[in-house]
């Protein structure tokens, strides 16, 4: 029987983590994670899990610690927001390079300069390029199901590769939502018995991680690195699958909302799709054909996917929490590349809003819906990229 | 020569799992002075061969012969670490191609 329980994204994600029990987690604080860390720590000291936890000085040194760990042969788990991701730049290089099966979620949050600690995709969006998978997460419940589901994908022994579970610094991170626990020994049986790939300490058969591959050789293993990314859509698929038998909760590449006869449609990632959800809502009661997409595999990214359900809208806004100054969102970037083949593909047009935190306001989605609606029957788009929600 | 392998023959996350596998990869190439053994000067102390990074001294029951020239780099340790005897050195480097 599942528990529904009133928790804070947060809460939901590290009790994920009891569940889970890893073998070994390197943490550092930073907000908004710090929270779900400090939760799972108390599950470290007070015996609920068997977890060796590894206190580290950084980010950098968090991310170090969990690639000794993971090559040593144990299932690892760390968590990070902004600049604290920022830190273990070069090492996420490193643990998906070395095919290593960490777990990281990713609680969003704005980077400096200037400081702000609220929530926006820079942090994930710029580590899009690592070799990690990465899942997005629009509530609580999704965070907690991508976190179960992640182990499974990461750990699959034709990926064996590092995945971000990312969802939305405070707006999810601290706002409390009814959310549906599995039952200990069913996450348990989900998940697994961890099977390792070439484990350090397999000490009857020495091996050698990390080695000096030169121009000789170095494209070859980028090569192959690509290809099993290429893998990774069909196991997202079959563990949905199966988590659904589990769960009754469906979940796919991405959620399509009212998207099938849809004339203009969405895009949009994470908590800021609820929002849009309701103001579709509002405009299919008014006779308007609007939907949505919302991305939830977006590393690797399911272009030809993508591409099938919004072929036959006639007006999509691409919505960017993140911007990439001086060229379009990244999202947006993916959209474009998703569409390029077709025959006949939306007008496309790309806002970016919600930066450092800003709220993403009904109206909104509204004022997006409205210009998309002009956008249908004139033709003509008047903007490509532009900020909503900023004062002159 | 082996043929260069490809894309698709490699471990996953390039771990090498052939435990000294260095044997094949020959660094003698890289040396720029020799050393010279003088067995006449030599105690058999092995401090060089405790020194030698790359295992390029060989020792046979207990006592070193000469060097193993595919894979000393010529770092010069062995001859700085020599005490030789009476103060005459039993490895000296020479520069190669001389």
């Amino acid at each position: 029987m599942a528990k529904i329980v009133a928790v804070t994204g947060n809460e939901a994600v590290a009790e994920a983590l009891r569940q889970i029990n890893p073998d070994v987690c390197a943490a550092y604080p930073i907000t908004p994670q710090t929270d779900m860390m400090q939760r799972f720590s108390s599950f470290v000291s007070d015996g609920k899990v068997d977890t060796e936890i590894i206190l580290v000085e950084s980010e950098h040194s968090a991310m170090s610690a969990c690639i000794g760990a993971s090559a040593a042969g144990g299932r690892v788990v760390t968590a990070t927001s902004s600049q604290g991701l920022a830190l273990m730049w070069e090492m996420l290089f490193i643990a998906s390079g070395n095919r290593l099966p960490i777990v990281m979620p990713v609680v969003n949050r704005a980077l400096s300069a200037p400081l702000n600690i609220h929530g926006d995709h820079s942090d994930s969006m710029g580590a899009r390029d690592s070799g990690w998978i990465q899942l997005y997460s629009e509530n609580a419940q999704e965070a907690y199901d991508n976190t179960i589901q992640a182990f499974r994908i990461a750990e699959h022994m034709d990926i064996r590769l590092p995945a971000m579970v990312c969802m939305d610094g405070f707006i999810i991170s601290h706002s409390i939502e009814r959310v549906e626990y599995l039952e200990d020994a069913d996450v348990k049986n989900f998940v697994s018995e961890y099977k390792q790939m070439n484990p350090l300490l397999d000490i009857d058969n020495p091996k050698s991680y990390g080695p000096l591959i030169l121009p000789d050789l170095y494209m070859e293993y980028k090569r192959a690195q690509h290809e099993v990314m290429t893998k990774v859509k069909g196991v997202v698929l079959n563990v949905a699958s199966e988590f659904e038998k589990l769960s009754k909760r469906k979940y796919g590449l991405f959620e399509s909302y009212k998207l099938d006869d849809a004339e203009i449609a969405i895009v949009i990632l994470n908590s800021a799709a609820g929002t849009a959800k309701d103001v579709i809502d509002q405009f299919r009661a008014k006779g308007i054909k609007a939907g949505l997409l919302k991305p939830r595999l977006f590393r690797p990214f399911p272009y030809e996917e993508v591409a099938d359900a919004i072929k036959d809208v006639s007006a999509l806004c691409v919505m960017d929490r993140a911007d990439s100054f001086g060229a379009y969102g990244p999202l947006f970037i993916e959209i474009c590349g998703a569409t390029l083949h077709l025959e006949k593909r939306p007008l496309m047009i790309n806002k970016i809003y919600g930066l450092g935190g800003r709220d993403f306001m009904p109206e909104h989605a509204e004022q997006v819906l409205n210009e998309l609606s002009v956008i249908a029957k004139t033709g003509k788009i008047r903007i490509v990229k532009e900020y909503i929600g900023v004062r002159e | 020569m082996k043929k260069p392998r490809g894309w698709k023959e490699l471990t996953p996350g390039s771990v090498i799992l052939e435990a000294g596998n260095a044997v094949e990869f020959k660094t003698g190439s890289w040396r720029a002075f020799r050393p010279r053994w003088l067995e006449e000067n030599c105690i058999q102390c092995l401090f060089c061969w405790m020194y030698c990074p790359d295992m390029a001294i060989i020792v046979e029951d207990g006592k070193r012969k000469d060097f193993n020239y595919d894979y000393c780099k010529g770092c010069g340790i062995c001859a700085l670490e020599c005490p030789g005897k009476k103060g005459k050195k039993a490895i000296v480097m020479e520069e190669e191609g001389k």
